[in-house]
């Protein structure tokens, strides 16, 4: 899935902080041309207030009050039409630093804090309100460009500051290495990452490789530390960019997976409440609301992924809504059943309108049947599958069944070109990736055994 | 690893794969094209086929072949070339002088329909009306209705056409690009049309456009290789950048962008254009008037935006009895009234 906020996001240079450019007018001014063609004098057309517009959204200029309400409800919307954050949740925002995340902290921290100011003029408080939990994952071992630990440092305080800074409501910051996605077991883990990433070839491998440890680093945390929901600050723009990296790859199949406001493929369902901002806009507002970035560890796109981002900044100055056009027809694609919450723990708390949103599946049974890949997590398209099967009846060896369960793009981009180096990659990776392919395959040779006296033989004429 | 060690010319490598000798080279890009044809079933043998061409190489190359393996694997079909002429001074008239002799080399029978002849319009006069943006949209719409009006002619039972990997990966990215989901789901087909009267095919689906220039150069094939000159500003050259600049860093991402197209989730409920017949000429068409109609009467009512973008547009300029054009003496179509079933 790919994470918004600056790092690694495929958002591209649209997605930095403009701090470095001029003053604050020339900033915004910059951000007016991009946005729209607006002019500085055009006063907003949502306000009586006579504001001066400075953006155009949804063909209206609007000032920075009416702009940043603008936002706001969007993000509003999506996590309230999408059931994201239940009264008993614990949600983890991952937090890369960037506009796109530093806008979801905000506005998470204003719906907390109004839920906190309901429950303490509420004479029952009945409804607890949800508590919520930051996470920054700390790539430098896998940087390309290494920096002075005291600059990383002084970035991680930086990011400890910004969120110690919101009030009310206490949030707890977790900085999460890359390298802890390794087992205990590993005495070198940062080694052991730099080892495992450099086995990759494929530099758009080695990128989505990342990204997926990424993620891995996010459900640790959050399941070690009793979170329910994991927030990621995605926005359209990134969203756009993964609809064309993931068809460029070959990936066409599993591509609404990555696309929609929720995902519980995961242990920790993860929300995208970003979903409908472009990252301009949220540039835009961390300038107008003076929104204090970090980019220093920021790890660019690279491959496939950096020219995908190119080609979608090129789109956008040649038409501002191409990102939400690239969105729409993503939506109009057919999502799997892990892009719903189960009604299950829901239904008390949601309005009617909302309920048929939800599966009608106990949380006690398994909540989708399709299969994923090992590595990557995208749903198998029906050729794989046909693969996977065919391997399970003739795999000799377990480095063959795990190579059955990576999809066409992680085996061409991401599994070493010589395949005697499979075994070694393999053992690589973090444990609990090869142990679900082992528990399935004993689970299949356990009900091979039971009914291998009623099986026909190969030679079995019959 | 090489195929050959007998020849030392090298050939550098379309897609991932090993480097190539020439022999070798044309023996696998030959090889390749019955197992398409084969594998998806294009053709039954007694096909009456024409085959779009343009004298470009895609086309020449495709003539080529079709021919070859008609006559050495017996397939039993009656080819034609059936020619377009938009009325483009120094391109269109310079390939067709390819294609004529396209006709002579390959034996193959020649037909030429020209949008003067159809629409009263060639596509210089459209390019001063309308300047040069959106031109191409009128050239694209027009010519796909002269291809079926040609293959009607010529009691075709089926259009083959050139293109090649590359256009169809293009395809895919401009339909994602304009939202255009109905097209999307079928712009990965080998074949389109079986429900309409005259299927087409795309034998070259799976070829690279750089395979298809290799093998018309090494076979010394006589084809024209200059760009029409309105396409510089075509929004296709966007998703053409795009496409050349993957390919030099991932080849087989032209080939993995078909794979997606061909296994989109399409949802179900999402609403398609029902496919009916346009109620002046008869063409296939989701709207009461096909687009070419509507182009062509933006064009001579001096509306040349009509049909263009949103058929909001459209309806208004349609209702607005003030809009006449001085070009009302200009042919407003000889397909009008006639063509419920592909008759001139």
């Amino acid at each position: 899935m790919a994470a918004c906020g600056g790092a690694g996001a495929g958002c591209g240079p649209q997605c930095s902080s403009s701090s470095s450019a001029g003053g604050q007018e020339d900033a915004l001014a910059e951000s007016m041309g991009r946005l729209s063609t607006a002019s500085a004098a055009a006063a907003c057309g949502k306000c009586d207030g006579g504001g001066a517009a400075v953006a155009v959204a949804g063909g209206v200029g609007m000032c920075a009050g009416c702009f940043r309400t603008h936002l706001f409800g969007k993000f509003k919307l999506s996590v309230t039409s999408n059931a994201m954050v239940r009264p008993t949740d614990a949600v983890l925002l991952a937090f890369s630093g960037g506009p796109a995340s530093r806008v979801a902290l905000q506005f998470i921290h204003e719906m907390q804090s109004k839920a906190i100011q309901s429950w303490e003029a509420s004479n029952s408080q009945a409804l607890p309100v949800f508590s919520l939990g930051v996470v920054f994952v700390d790539e430098r071992s896998v940087l390309s460009a290494s920096l002075p630990g005291h600059e990383i440092q002084a970035a991680i305080e930086d990011i400890r500051s910004v969120v110690s800074g919101l009030s009310p409501g206490d949030k707890r910051v977790h900085i999460a290495p890359l390298e802890e996605v390794f087992s205990s077991g590993s005495d070198d883990k940062a080694a052991r990452l730099k080892e495992v990433v450099g086995v990759i070839s494929d530099e758009t491998g080695r990128d989505d490789f990342v990204r997926r440890l990424r993620m891995l680093s996010l459900q640790k945390v959050a399941l070690e530390n009793g979170y329910t929901k994991i927030m990621l600050g995605t926005c359209a723009s990134g969203i756009a960019c993964h609809v064309l990296s993931a068809t460029v790859k070959g990936q066409g199949y599993a591509l609404p997976a990555d696309v929609q406001y929720v995902d519980t493929r995961w242990e920790v369902p993860v929300v995208l409440p970003l979903h409908d901002c472009l990252a301009q806009e949220l540039n835009l507002l961390c300038e107008i609301d003076s929104l204090k970035t970090q980019q220093l560890l920021d790890r660019p796109c690279s491959g496939i992924n950096g020219l995908v981002s190119s080609f979608v900044s090129r789109l956008r100055e040649e038409n501002s809504s191409r990102e939400h056009t690239i969105l729409r027809t993503a939506q109009k694609l057919k999502p799997f059943s892990f892009n719903k919450f189960s009604a299950n723990g829901y239904h008390d708390f949601l309005p009617s309108r909302l309920r048929p949103k939800f599966q009608n599946i106990d949380a006690n049974e398994c909540t989708f049947s399709e299969i994923l890949c090992l590595i990557c997590g995208s749903p198998f398209s029906e050729s794989e599958l046909l693969n996977l099967e065919n391997t399970k009846l003739k795999a000799q060896k377990k480095i063959d069944l795990y190579t059955a369960h990576c999809c066409q793009s992680c085996h061409f981009q991401i599994l070493p070109a010589a395949t005697d180096m499979y075994g070694h990659f393999f053992s690589l990776l973090p444990k609990f990736w090869t142990e679900k392919v082992d528990a399935a395959s004993a689970s299949h040779s356990s009900l091979r055994d039971q009914i291998a006296d009623y099986l026909l033989d190969e030679d079995d004429g019959n | 690893m090489d195929s050959s060690a007998t020849d030392g010319a090298r050939l550098p490598p379309p897609r991932a794969g090993s480097r190539l000798c020439v022999r070798c080279g044309e023996r696998k890009a030959a090889l390749k094209r019955p197992k398409t044809l084969e594998q998806n079933s294009l053709f039954k043998a007694g096909e009456r086929v024409a085959i779009g061409a343009s004298g470009g190489k895609d086309s020449t190359v495709l003539a080529y072949v079709l021919s070859e393996l008609n006559r050495q694997h017996n397939y039993g079909l009656d080819l034609f070339l059936l020619s377009v002429d938009e009325g483009i001074t120094g391109y269109r008239d310079d390939s067709l002088e390819t294609v004529k002799r396209n006709e002579i080399q390959y034996g193959l029978p020649l037909k030429i329909v020209s949008y003067k002849d159809l629409y009263g319009w060639t596509m210089d006069d459209i390019v001063k009306a309308i300047g040069l943006k959106n031109n191409c949209t009128f050239c694209g719409v027009f010519r796909r209705q002269a291809l079926d009006r040609g293959a009607a002619l010529l009691k075709a039972d089926k259009i083959v056409t050139g293109h090649n990997a590359d256009d169809i990966a293009e395809t895919v990215l401009l339909n994602i690009l304009r939202g255009d989901i109905a097209r999307l789901s079928r712009c990965t087909f080998i074949t389109t049309g079986e429900d309409g009267p005259i299927p087409r095919c795309k034998p070259f689906k799976y070829t690279y456009e750089k395979e298809i220039v290799m093998y018309a150069y090494f076979k010394k094939l006589d084809y024209f290789s200059t760009e029409c000159i309105y396409s510089p500003n075509a929004y296709r050259g966007f998703a053409r950048e795009f496409i050349k600049d993957l390919e030099r860093m991932r080849p087989r991402a032209i080939l993995d962008i078909i794979k997606s197209g061909e296994n989109f989730r399409i949802s179900t409920t999402t609403r398609m254009p029902e496919q009916g017949t346009c109620e002046r000429c008869g063409y296939i068409s989701s709207q009461k008037l096909c687009k070419a109609c509507v182009l062509l009467d933006g064009l001579n009512r001096g509306l040349p935006k009509l049909g263009i973008g949103s058929t909001k547009a459209g309806a208004r300029a349609d209702s607005d009895g003030k809009q006449r054009t001085k070009r009302s003496e200009r042919n407003t179509s000889s397909l009008q009234g006639k063509h419920g079933n592909f008759d001139f």
